[in-house]
């Protein structure tokens, strides 16, 4: 009898829902009822909220099942689920299902449908194509592709990854560094993890597009304790890479050499700033370098170095194995490509939706999200992680890009989106984002190390009635000083989720008011 | 006279050659390229707010006080970070500014006291006022319940008045180089600390630059809390080590409040060390003895008596001894501790008034080696580099020094040039912390053993030349290639290879290569040397060894190479150059050279003799032998600082009259008959001369507590002799010397209070100074090549002595330790410890902390061992700070064959354990005549170490015309056995002899 090939992620979203236990009871099950199977585990599809996934190949297509629990199993094989029967849970070939197929599939292409350290898998599927066009390509026409793709830093800041790139290409330096940042500490976003879990070897050729386009011989990825599965399979990535001869000394038989080390993070959100970042990979306190000098010119040990966040590099195979334009031609005014955004929060259908920039809000967290989980109405969004503004309903038709959300007091940041229901206290929220600044300020500049505690026992005051209008008019102008006085976005966006939240739900602030719902 | 407020533009001047003009608040300024906007306002007199910035650190930029607006671009960046850019247009003020500034400050107040204990030294109050903050809004947590580190002796920590603002953690990494202090938590949380100890319990030396760097009172001196504040400052000279600090003495009153490190001080740069920043205190300790004393013998008591009867008593004593033994039977010591106007006036005091060439330093004991090593090869007597240079080196080669400990702040300058990329070689038996410390580590540590330097210079000279790696077109343009050739000859000597000097030095041959693989290849590369070099019985021929190598590798007249002794006393380079040594006069110019004579002897009216002196051991010798009967010795404890003490106490013992003039009574003055009190550096007026030659001033910053100057009492005692001595001032005794040195002619106290410092020559040539030497030429000429055959010294483990002792010192303690034993460093080190072994220390079972016996052929004493790898089996080491301890006890009488610089660094011990602990120092008794013992041993000594190329009695001859008194060289000649002599020694005799005759 013929095997037939199953798929469960054991991306760490999915395990946490119980996809280990039921991959287990799978073969188990199989095995008792002398079933050939074989169960290819792989990151995951970004479904969150369908998984655990199992999806089976029945012919060309994968035909998928999900939620699946324990109690399912032995209905599914009953069923025979082996054969794609019709079930419950029975979803449809993975690819129809309408969530993702409504995606737009560019950076997170492989990712839930490759074994994620399988290097054969890897290159069946379209890796090392751009990596080897890359190589074909002369230096200035390497940097040229960045550029034309217009791809925008990831992490949040959306700074032209071209001009960077070029800007070390330029630079004469003994060592160069390619640097990922990986200590995706914002609130909501998981893109990064759920990337370097599912296909970690398009990181690693991302990042090596980069090193041979400026001439960087050492890279880094810095990854958050937080994220331990993601440093084990980058850690069994990058051997496995060296081993295939993509990594190392003349990488893929060309002229080049370049490897990558892992340094795990200790537990610093701020690590996550690029200088703080580099700071603790010298094996310093993570604080935050004062910029100029950038990065790009003295890095890492003082030495050129290109930052980039995971989902950059991650996007930079695709950009040029399928050229420049591909890319380009999707979204809208200066935010080009796709983005990858999180949904999260209190939301119904919440996981990794990857669509071209100038979607609007409203789609994501309805037509994606499906509303709130518990069915309430929603009241707030955070866009961009705890430093992130928040966003009324009535600007749910704000377009998803950079600008966009720049002109309506917002920023994109890492595309993280958390969903509010209309049980939130904006206040408490307001107060909240001071405390994780609080909490979470390197405690270099005055602003944020003291703003921030000043800034949460202002709230307080104000929503206990303590001279509350002289303390909203001191909050305002601690916003205002954090703003343009705080050394990195840490403090000086910390005042962002407050300002909109005493804008947009001023009666949160009310003393009287027990927020929204009270 | 105020206080001096130096100005502080904020951020590091930029050394770039290009410049930037850019318009701040419309007005144009143009600037060195990479300066930051922050320095270019202040440079323009537009002062920015600021509180994390001062020029001495890099820019942090966590205040947020200095922000600015720029034309053109986002945002308030802060004006110290951010660099200059042609045609920028930058606003200081503004609203939005405004908002800033008074809100950051706000912001402070909200976690800082109301009044702070400090006053104006804290700047936080003054600058809420300056910004315009009119009052504090927030109200919430704060720090002010902490409590104060007063652990350690001279500064307390109170972290409730600081702002986290960095300077001292940057300072202590950026400055010093220790890395002791560290931001500990984050967020509000965020404090400064210790690394988690108290101040006293963590790495902290105590080199005050974070109390310096603060901006608030959080790191305050302590005399400030309890004195008061300042209210006016005296520019004035560290009086500790070699390095030569610049310090203001900040005074209230008459009461010196604290001594600042002066960021215009040549030698520092702002830095001190915790000697000359806080242990000053000795100076106005109650021990100081400030009326002067007589006693007819040593077995009375002081009698306390005027000035007039002090000196009149002691001039009687000296004049009567003359008459009774001869003009040569007395002489004098000038001390490496007083000024040069004070060494020079008692040199002269001896050539004029004693009417002999008797006279000798402390350098003596210290780095005569490398005034004579140095002014064989180069023609001077002194280091070729300022400190500075050492920031341009790219190979650093360090031998024989412990500059952490000795030269602090030199130490963190080379620390510093080393943690920007040079290379360090390490040449020392024992693991110094330059080895290893926070962010430092040798490239190479080459861990000889003590007594083979030469093998190792040797060696490393034999791979240079060997390999290839001489710069030949460097010696064929600037080097005697005569002497070159021979000694390329002897160096290219199978004999001098690393594998064959392996079994003396110990060092593997592998690793002599590689490390002078390091120095030949290197751009730049210098050399420190230290009294690990000097203090041996080939001294001299080491530092010879050490020209050699920088010359055959062109590394001489530039920054970033050079040759460079680092002077243990603040004043050795000085009392050198003065003329203390009894073969020289002024500027290294010989005795017996008859121009020279004749320029004194027109001023001072006196004839000069024209044969050398007695050096101190010499006088020793002759004091023994009866021959040397009274001494006149300033601020120089011989019975403790000087080798074999026995000997020295004999020599002491036997003299009828010794004056000693200095701070306190000490271990020379109980042989003593008349004391005169001295003054302290803070209360003398003259030069220092550090070890980069620069001429520093001390200017008195108290009265005297004496009522005399301390020179005006050597000219009172010349002039109680017979030889009218006087000078109305520091000033005019440096006219003098300027008018009779050439290398000083450009030389006056007027010059110095404009320049702030002078590095000699200065003359018509160069008058402002020469920070480099030999840039075109060297002083004599040509470079000279000098063979320098290794000679094992006399002094070899035994099985009775089986291993060897080296001594040396710490940090927080200075040579005999009169000043810092009467300061709180005593908390650092109360005692001197032996460090042993485990491997020696096991055998014998001696366990930490336990009473060893030490005992060398010349003594014993009992010191507490201290188990540590510092240094290797078979070396132990001690210091020398407490009287008690008696480490010269121990050493022996050997010396170096060409100066009698104390061979210190190598005795051949024995150690047990004591049960009974500390006794009386137990000395074994000198026997037979001393003094010829001496004279056959080092005129051996001399043949063993003169180029064995050439006829070596022509060399032999020379030297002993050259530094030997006529009486040594005839009781050499007409007394020693024959039998005894070395071959060469014999027919130089034979030379003198015939030479003499026609």
């Amino acid at each position: 009898m013929k095997q037939t090939v199953l798929y469960i992620s054991k991306d760490s979203a999915s395990r946490s829902v119980g996809s280990d236990k039921i991959a287990t009871r799978i073969a188990e099950e199989a095995k008792a009822r002398n079933l050939d199977i074989t169960i290819v585990r792989t990151g995951t599809r970004g479904a969150l909220w369908l998984e655990p996934i199992v999806e089976v190949l029945v012919g060309e297509k994968r035909i998928a099942f999900g939620p699946v629990s324990v109690a399912d199993i032995s209905s599914l094989f009953d069923a025979h689920f082996l054969n794609g029967g019709d079930h419950s849970l029975l979803l449809g070939p993975t690819d129809e299902i309408e969530w993702l197929a409504k995606q737009d599939r560019f950076t997170f292409s492989r990712v839930g449908v490759v074994d994620p350290l399988s290097t054969s898998d890897y290159e069946q599927n379209g890796g090392l194509q751009g990596l080897k066009r890359a190589l074909e390509l002369s230096a200035d026409e390497r940097v040229a592709e960045v550029m034309d793709s217009g791809l925008r830093g990831r992490g949040g800041a959306g700074f032209p990854s071209g001009i960077k790139w070029r800007t070390v290409a330029q630079l004469i330096a003994p060592v160069k560094y390619i640097c990922c940042n990986a200590d995706e500490g914002d609130s909501g976003t998981f893109a990064d993890r759920i990337l370097m879990e599912g296909d970690p070897f398009t990181l690693i050729e991302g990042m090596t597009i980069a090193a041979v386009t400026v001439g960087a011989t050492e890279g880094v990825i810095y990854i958050r304790s937080e994220y331990p599965e993601a440093v084990a399979s980058m850690t069994s990535a990058l051997h496995l890479a060296r081993q295939a001869g993509w990594l190392g000394k003349k990488i893929i038989g060309s002229e080049y050499d370049f490897d990558i080390r892992i340094r795990v993070g200790a537990g610093s959100y701020v690590c996550g700033e690029e200088t703080a970042m580099l700071e603790s990979i010298e094996g310093k306190r993570g604080v935050v370098r004062s910029k100029p000098p950038l990065p790009a010119m003295q890095g890492l040990f003082g030495k050129p170095t290109v930052i980039n966040n995971v989902l950059t590099f991650a996007t930079v195979p695709a950009i040029f194995a399928h050229g420049a334009k591909s890319y380009a031609e999707k979204g809208v005014g200066r935010s080009l490509g796709t983005q990858i955004f999180q949904l999260g929060g209190n939301v119904a259908r919440g996981g990794i939706v990857e669509l071209a920039f100038g979607t609007t809000l409203e789609k994501l967290l309805y037509e994606f999200g499906g509303g709130t989980r518990n069915g309430k109405e929603i009241r707030a969004v955070q866009i961009g992680g705890p430093l992130g503004a928040y966003f009324p309903k009535e600007l749910f038709d704000v377009s998803m890009d950079y600008e966009s959300l720049l002109a309506a007091g917002g920023m994109l940041g890492h595309g993280g989106i958390v969903v509010f229901d209309e049980s939130v206290d904006m206040a408490e929220q307001a107060k909240f984002a001071m405390e994780f600044c609080a909490l979470e300020s390197c405690g270099k500049c005055t602003p944020c190390r003291l703003g921030s505690t000043r800034g949460a026992e202002t709230i307080e005051k104000i929503v206990h009635g303590i001279e509350a209008e002289k303390n909203k008019k001191l909050l305002l102008n601690l916003l205002d000083v954090m703003t343009d006085g705080s050394l990195c976005a840490m403090g000086g966006l910390t005042p962002l989720p407050v300002r909109s939240a005493m804008i947009h739900f001023a009666q949160d602030f009310e003393p009287a008011s027990q927020g929204a719902q009270r | 006279m105020t206080l001096l407020i130096e100005p502080d533009f904020g951020t590091p001047k930029s050394v770039h050659s290009d410049v930037v003009t850019l318009e701040i608040d419309g007005v144009s300024v143009t600037v060195p390229a990479e300066t930051s906007i922050m320095r270019a306002s202040n440079l323009a007199g537009i002062s920015i707010p600021k509180l994390c910035a001062t020029e001495k650190l890099k820019a942090f930029g966590s205040c947020r006080l200095c922000v600015v607006e720029i034309d053109g671009r986002n945002g308030t960046p802060s004006s110290c970070t951010t660099p200059v850019a042609d045609g920028m247009k930058v606003a200081t003020n503004s609203a939005r500014i405004d908002v800033v500034r008074q809100g950051v400050m706000e912001l402070y107040l909200s976690d800082h006291p109301q009044n702070c204990e400090t006053g104006d030294e804290c700047e936080v109050h003054a600058m809420a006022e300056r910004v315009g903050l009119k009052e504090v809004r927030y109200s919430g947590r704060t720090h002010l319940g902490l409590q104060k580190d007063e652990s350690n002796p001279y500064f307390t920590f109170d972290s409730t008045e600081c702002i986290v603002c960095n300077r001292c953690v940057r300072a202590c990494d950026e400055v010093q180089g220790t890395f002791a202090l560290t931001i500990e938590n984050r967020g509000f949380e965020a404090r400064v600390s210790s690394s988690g100890t108290s101040f006293i319990e963590s790495e902290c030396v105590s080199c005050g630059a974070c109390v310096q760097a603060c901006p608030t009172g959080a790191l305050t001196e302590k005399t400030l809390l309890t004195i008061g504040a300042p209210t006016r400052s005296v520019v004035t000279t560290c009086a500790y080590c070699g390095v030569g600090c610049s310090f203001k003495a900040e005074m209230r009153g008459d009461e010196l409040v604290r001594m600042v490190p002066l960021k215009d001080g040549g030698a520092n740069e702002g830095h001190s060390c915790v000697k000359g920043r806080f242990a000053w205190g000795y100076a106005t300790h109650s021990d100081r003895v400030t009326q002067p004393m007589i006693r007819d013998s040593i077995e009375h008591d002081w009698k306390v008596v005027s000035w007039v009867d002090a000196i009149s008593f002691a001039a009687t004593k000296l004049k009567e001894i003359q008459s009774k033994y001869g003009v040569d039977s007395i002489g004098g010591i000038t001390s490496s501790r007083c000024t040069n106007e004070e060494v020079y006036v008692v040199q002269k005091m001896v050539r004029a008034a004693f009417g002999n060439n008797n006279v000798d330093t402390c350098a003596r004991v210290c780095h005569s080696p490398t005034g004579y090593g140095l002014n064989q090869t180069f023609g001077t007597s002194a280091g070729t580099q300022d400190f500075e240079s050492v920031e341009h080196s790219d190979v650093i080669l360090l031998i024989g020094a412990n500059p952490t400990a000795a030269h602090p702040v030199f130490a963190s300058r080379m620390k510093r040039a080393i943690r920007k990329g040079a290379k360090l070689i390490v040449v020392d038996p024992r693991t110094i912390d330059m080895v290893r410390t926070p962010h430092i580590e040798a490239t190479s540590h080459l861990q000889l053993q003590p007594g083979t330097n030469v093998a190792v210079i040797n060696a490393m000279a034999h791979v240079i030349a060997e390999e290839g790696l001489i710069d030949r077109a460097f010696v064929e343009s600037r080097c005697d290639l005569e002497s070159f050739t021979q000694w390329e000859k002897f160096i290219r000597e199978a004999e001098n290879s690393p594998e064959a000097l392996e079994s003396s030095s110990h060092v593997p041959a592998h690793e002599v290569r590689e490390a002078a693989r390091i120095y030949a290849n290197a751009k730049n590369a210098s050399i420190y040397y230290g009294l690990g070099v000097t203090e041996h019985s080939q001294g001299s021929t080491m530092v010879m060894g050490i020209a050699n190598l920088a010359m055959a590798t062109g590394n001489i007249g530039r920054p970033g190479v050079g040759v460079n002794p680092l002077r243990g006393q603040n004043n050795v380079q000085g009392s050198c150059d003065m003329g203390s040594f009894p073969h020289e006069l002024p500027g290294y110019r010989h005795i017996s050279n008859p121009k020279t004579r004749e320029i004194y002897e027109n001023i001072w009216g006196r004839k000069i003799k024209a044969e050398p002196g007695l050096r101190i051991p010499n006088m020793f010798d002759s004091a023994i032998s009866g021959d040397f009967k009274g001494l006149y010795v300033q601020g120089e404890d011989i019975a403790q600082s000087d080798p074999n003490t026995s000997h020295v106490h004999a020599a002491l013992g036997a003299m009828e009259m010794v004056i000693v003039q200095d701070l306190f009574l000490n271990e020379t003055s109980k042989f003593a008959h008349v004391f005169l009190p001295g003054t302290s550096f803070l209360e003398k007026d003259g030069t220092f001369t550090n070890a980069e030659r620069r001429i520093n001033r001390v200017r008195p910053v108290m009265p005297s507590k004496t009522g005399k100057s301390e020179f005006e009492v050597t000219c009172d005692l010349a002039t109680a002799m017979g030889f009218e001595m006087g000078y109305p001032s520091g000033a005019a005794i440096m006219d003098e010397i300027a008018a009779t040195t050439p290398t000083f002619s450009g030389v006056s106290f007027d010059k110095l209070d404009e320049l702030g410092s002078i590095q000699w020559p200065c003359n018509a040539d160069s008058p402002e100074g020469t920070p480099v030497m030999h840039i075109d030429r060297f002083v004599r000429g040509e470079g000279r090549f000098m063979e320098t055959p290794f000679v094992p010294t006399d002094e070899h483990t035994t099985r009775k002595f089986p291993l060897l002792l080296t001594t040396g010192r710490i940090l927080s303690q200075y040579n005999v330790g009169a000043q810092t034993r009467r300061t709180a460093n005593v908390i650092w080190h109360a005692e001197d410890v032996l460090d042993i072994h485990e491997a020696d220390a096991e055998v014998r079972g001696i366990a930490d902390g336990e009473w060893v016996k030490l005992s060398s052929r010349v003594g014993e004493t009992i010191l507490r061992a201290n188990i540590t790898d510092r240094v290797p089996a078979g070396v132990v080491y001690t210091t020398f700070h407490f009287p008690d301890s008696g480490a010269n006890v121990i050493t022996t009488e050997f010396s170096d064959w060409a100066t009698n610089c104390p061979e210190y660094k190598v005795t051949a011990v024995d150690i047990a354990p004591s049960l009974k602990g500390p006794t009386e120092l137990h000395l074994h008794s000198t026997e037979g005549d001393v003094q010829l013992d001496s004279i056959i041993r080092m005129a051996n000594q001399i043949a063993a170490n003169v180029p064995n190329s050439a006829a070596p009695e022509h060399a032999v001859a020379h030297h002993l015309v050259q530094f030997w008194t006529p009486l040594m060289r005839q009781r050499l000649e007409s007394e020693a056995d024959r039998s005894l002599l070395a071959p060469a020694v014999i027919r130089a005799l034979e030379l003198e002899l015939n030479s003499s005759r026609s």
